[in-house]
């Protein structure tokens, strides 16, 4: 039996593991179902990477091998090209690989199996079903793993942080990209990524506007745009068409939780993710979730640094048992989408508390009100906010303990 | 010289195909696509109907009827997912009701087995989520879901074993008929045959028009779906039905073989193969569904698809055989669900008109296939230690393994393209839609058949999914 078994060996597997080695665990065991380490990382060669975590830029595949190195002097073992099929309440683990089908247990589980994208079936694009519509992600593998291209002519729908990464990567590799289209009045990703992908190379983007219709029986042969109105409703008269052979969609991600779901697990409707303690705990005890299987996060080096809590967190479990503690929930308050965690131990050992969420809508000159009741707690400036940047708070566990319910709330200031 | 020639290899063209593989019978399948299932049989509701919708004494009624059992026999000896989990047909006003009654006696006299009629208690629970507005319903214990395209496959796969050919990628351009045989151009080839089998689904007219006067026209018409995510998939138990009204069997809600919730069709006219689903379709088919159903979450939609019906100018099938020239066309719902009764109807007016059809020695009438995911823990263990292909998962949504589909490439019918795979183990089927497993299975697909993987393509000819890079 192995004291725990971590799922998935991307950013966020492998710093819970570390992490629950630092904390003493010596019998750990990452599943990873690709042929190597890193997770999507792999594939995102751009820069950017390690700001927060290592105060350097890297690439993906270089904040990767940082962890892969540290995994190495442990006894950390790795399983590649393994999938878990199936988890259960009580920690048996059912695994496929070409080594064989078989199950194991473990005292502890951590969830670190990331997202995967939406598609086009998610938003219902009409339209004919040629080839060359893409996943920005997919086309971006097809690139940077197997030195394949997508497309020549590329319109991108959705201005998330792969698609605007990949605007400038199509470009760079001799394809022309004609817009990025965004159906929001704001972009869904990264400032510096608007700048750095879009701008520096001339890519209009046109907000509050999507895709109404693709053509095109074989190879993609053409778009629609159309502008939409404040409920997000195509605008008659506002058609633009675009001659393209590639689409790409970065329209959102989704956790991965298959398996969560599976286990029986208490999912937030909110994040598509486990429900989860301010340790990472889930709703069964001994089983942690971390990194974008909890809630998609737009900074590898939080995912570290939420995976080492996690780990930490597993650690503690294995050696000391669970945590009998009576829970504080944190409630979602105005213009706030989710919180991450949900939930905390009042008797936790932590002295501080990392809560993370994002806004519903663009705020300027703003202020974070945590509360309960009419008691505020703390509150917290900021200067600017959008849905598409992950807010972090810092909040003293001390200032929390006596509440059973607090709740966070996005003010105008 | 070919026995019989049968034009096309859908559903209908396929289930011939079957049918006469076990008679010493030298049969082409000529079909203008590059895979089996290009057309009306891959873009539909997936039904087995009971049998109740079409008038009495019709072909429709009399194949539909007759097909219920064949179907599942076929479908256990072929390997292809099919369940019996019956319908219900929704009544909301007075006159639906009666219309229920009308369907019920209808159905009684078309010879369709355990139909009942259940009040509106009766109906919530039997499906809890269907509306509280439901007046009654019709109960068709018989009716079932299947997996149309792996049905035509096995048919098809199985005819080949047996000695059937199929030509690909090979539209028919012309037809010559001489004293004694019939000479088919399709592209380049031209093909000799006795007897000529007239499946060409929305192409029917045009291919009955080049040997016989005009007679019948096809009217293609479009219906559009969307297909749910799993965590939708046990939204309803049964196939549920609204009433009947002009525009066709209406927008039904119905469990998938494959675990997720289908919803649609609407019926548009449209062109012969424009499959395209309009912004307006999917608005039409929502608010239809939700007056069934009215907690359906289109939020979890994963695919778009609409298909085109082949309807005629003839209220019923046109199955009818002159002087060697059999058509079978105008075959729309419920073509599915009546396509082996349509063979083995073929398989009588064969007789009839003197060909002389005698049973093979030997044939083979069953078909395997190794599905990952349905198996045992131990089968698992077991099938992975015989071949580790076994033991990687290559579509994580749907499970499947790389065994699985390199045991595609090599069956008898060689899929070449990315949505051939999909057809034939599910690979990109699910909510990811083969974002995830895509580039993988292109590169397994050219590895195996040692071509490019700029030259796979995703679908229909030419289709290409990378482009060349010019540097």
């Amino acid at each position: 039996m192995y004291e725990l078994a971590v799922i998935g060996g991307g950013p966020a597997g492998l710093a819970a593991a570390y992490s629950a080695y630092q904390n003493g665990l010596r019998n750990i065991v990452i599943l990873e179902r690709d042929k190597e380490l890193g997770g999507i990382l792999n594939q995102c060669i751009h820069n950017g990477f390690g700001l927060h975590r290592f105060k350097e830029e890297l690439s993906g595949p270089e904040y990767a091998h940082r962890f892969i190195e540290m995994l190495k002097d442990t006894s950390v073992e790795v399983r590649l090209d393994t999938m878990v099929i199936e988890i259960t309440d009580d920690k048996k683990i059912f695994i496929n690989s070409p080594k064989g089908y078989e199950c194991i247990e473990a005292q502890s589980i951590v969830l670190s199996m990331g997202c995967r994208e939406r598609t086009r079936g998610a938003i219902s694009i009409p339209g004919t079903r040629p080839s060359g519509v893409f996943t920005a992600g997919a086309a971006q593998r097809y690139l940077n793993m197997e030195g394949l291209m997508a497309g020549k002519r590329v319109v991108i729908l959705g201005s998330g942080d792969i698609g605007l990464i990949m605007a400038r990567r199509m470009t760079l590799e001799g394809a022309k990209v004609l817009a990025c289209v965004e159906l929001m009045p704001y972009s869904g990703g990264l400032t510096r990524n608007i700048v750095q992908c879009l701008d520096d190379f001339g890519i209009p983007l046109y907000l509050s506007h999507t895709v109404t219709e693709i053509r095109g029986d074989k190879r993609l042969e053409g778009i629609t745009v159309m502008k939409v109105d404040e409920n997000r409703q195509p605008i008659e008269g506002t058609e633009m068409d675009f001659d393209c052979d590639t689409l790409l969609l970065s329209v959102g991600l989704i956790p991965e939780n298959e398996l969560t779901r599976e286990a029986g697990i208490a999912m937030d409707p909110k994040t598509n993710g486990a429900f989860v303690f301010e340790n990472m705990e889930t709703s069964i005890e001994g089983i942690f979730a971390c990194g974008n299987a909890v809630h998609v996060h737009d900074l590898v080096d939080f995912v570290s640094a939420e995976s080492e809590r996690a780990g930490a967190a597993a650690a503690e479990y294995v050696k000391n048992g669970a945590s009998d503690s009576e829970v504080i929930e944190i409630v979602n308050g105005a213009d706030v989408g989710y919180t991450v965690p949900q939930k905390l131990h009042r008797n936790t050992k932590a002295e501080k508390i990392d809560v993370f969420f994002r806004v519903r809508r663009v705020f300027s000159k703003s202020r974070v009100v945590v509360s309960s009741g009419d008691t505020e707690i703390a509150v917290f400036k900021k200067a600017f906010m959008v849905p598409g940047e992950m807010q972090h708070l810092v909040i003293p566990t001390d200032k929390l303990r006596d509440f059973d319910t607090i709740t966070v709330t996005a003010q105008e200031a | 010289m070919y026995d019989v020639a049968i034009i096309g290899c859908g559903i209908t063209g396929a289930s011939i195909a079957y049918r006469l593989s076990r008679f010493d019978l030298k049969t082409v399948v000529i079909e203008k696509e590059n895979d089996v299932a290009m057309g009306a049989t891959r873009a539909n509701s997936a039904i087995v109907h009971a049998g109740y919708d079409p008038e009495e004494n019709t072909l429709m009624a009399k194949l539909n009827v007759r097909s219920v059992e064949l179907t599942k026999e076929l479908c256990k000896n072929l390997s292809v997912p099919y369940a019996q989990i019956g319908s219900l047909v929704l009544a909301f006003s007075e006159e639906e009701a009666q219309h229920i009654e009308k369907l019920y006696k209808r159905g009684i006299n078309n010879g369709v087995e355990g139909l009942r009629v259940l009040s509106a208690e009766e109906t919530k629970e039997k499906e809890p989520f269907v509306s509280d507005d439901v007046v009654c319903s019709l109960y068709a214990p018989t009716a079932a879901i299947i997996s149309p395209w792996e049905y035509a496959l096995a048919l098809a796969e199985t005819a080949v074993v047996n000695g059937t050919q199929i030509m690909f990628s090979s539209e028919v351009s012309d037809i010559k008929k001489t004293d004694e045989m019939f000479v088919i151009r399709a592209g380049e080839k031209e093909i000799k045959a006795k007897t000529v089998i007239n499946a060409a689904g929305v192409q029917a007219d045009r291919i009955h028009d080049m040997v016989l006067p005009h007679e019948f026209e096809i009217i293609p018409n479009k219906g559009a779906y969307f297909i749910l995510d799993k965590c939708e998939g046990t939204r309803t138990k049964h196939v549920v039905f609204q009433c009947p009204n002009k525009d066709g069997k209406g927008v039904l809600v119905s469990p998938t073989v494959h675990g997720n919730l289908i919803v649609g069709p609407n019926a548009v006219p449209s062109e012969r193969y424009d499959t395209s689903a309009k912004l307006s379709d999917l608005v039409f088919v929502k608010r239809k569904a939700i007056k069934s159903v009215p907690s359906v979450d289109f939020r979890t939609n994963i695919k778009n698809f609409s298909g085109v019906r082949p309807n005629s100018t003839e209220s019923d099938f046109i199955i009818k055989s002159t002087d060697g020239f059999i058509d079978v066309a105008g075959i729309k719902s419920p073509g599915l669900a009546s396509a082996a009764g349509i063979a083995e109807y073929v398989e009588q007016l064969m007789c009839n008109s003197g060909i002389r059809l005698s049973e093979k020695t030997s044939y083979i009438k069953d078909r395997k296939q190794i599905r990952f995911k349905e198996l045992s823990h131990e089968e698992r263990k077991k099938l992975v230690e015989s071949n580790p292909l076994y033991g990687r998962v290559i579509c994580r949504c749907e499970t499947v393994t790389e065994g699985e589909i390199v045991d595609a490439i090599h069956r008898p019918i060689v899929p070449r393209t990315v949505d051939g795979i999909k057809r034939r183990c599910g690979a990109g089927l699910g909510r990811c839609q083969g974002g995830f497993c895509g580039p993988r299975v292109v590169e397994i697909l050219s590895r195996e058949l040692k071509v490019d993987r700029e030259e796979i393509a995703k679908d229909r000819d030419v289709s290409y999914i990378l482009k060349r890079r010019e540097r």
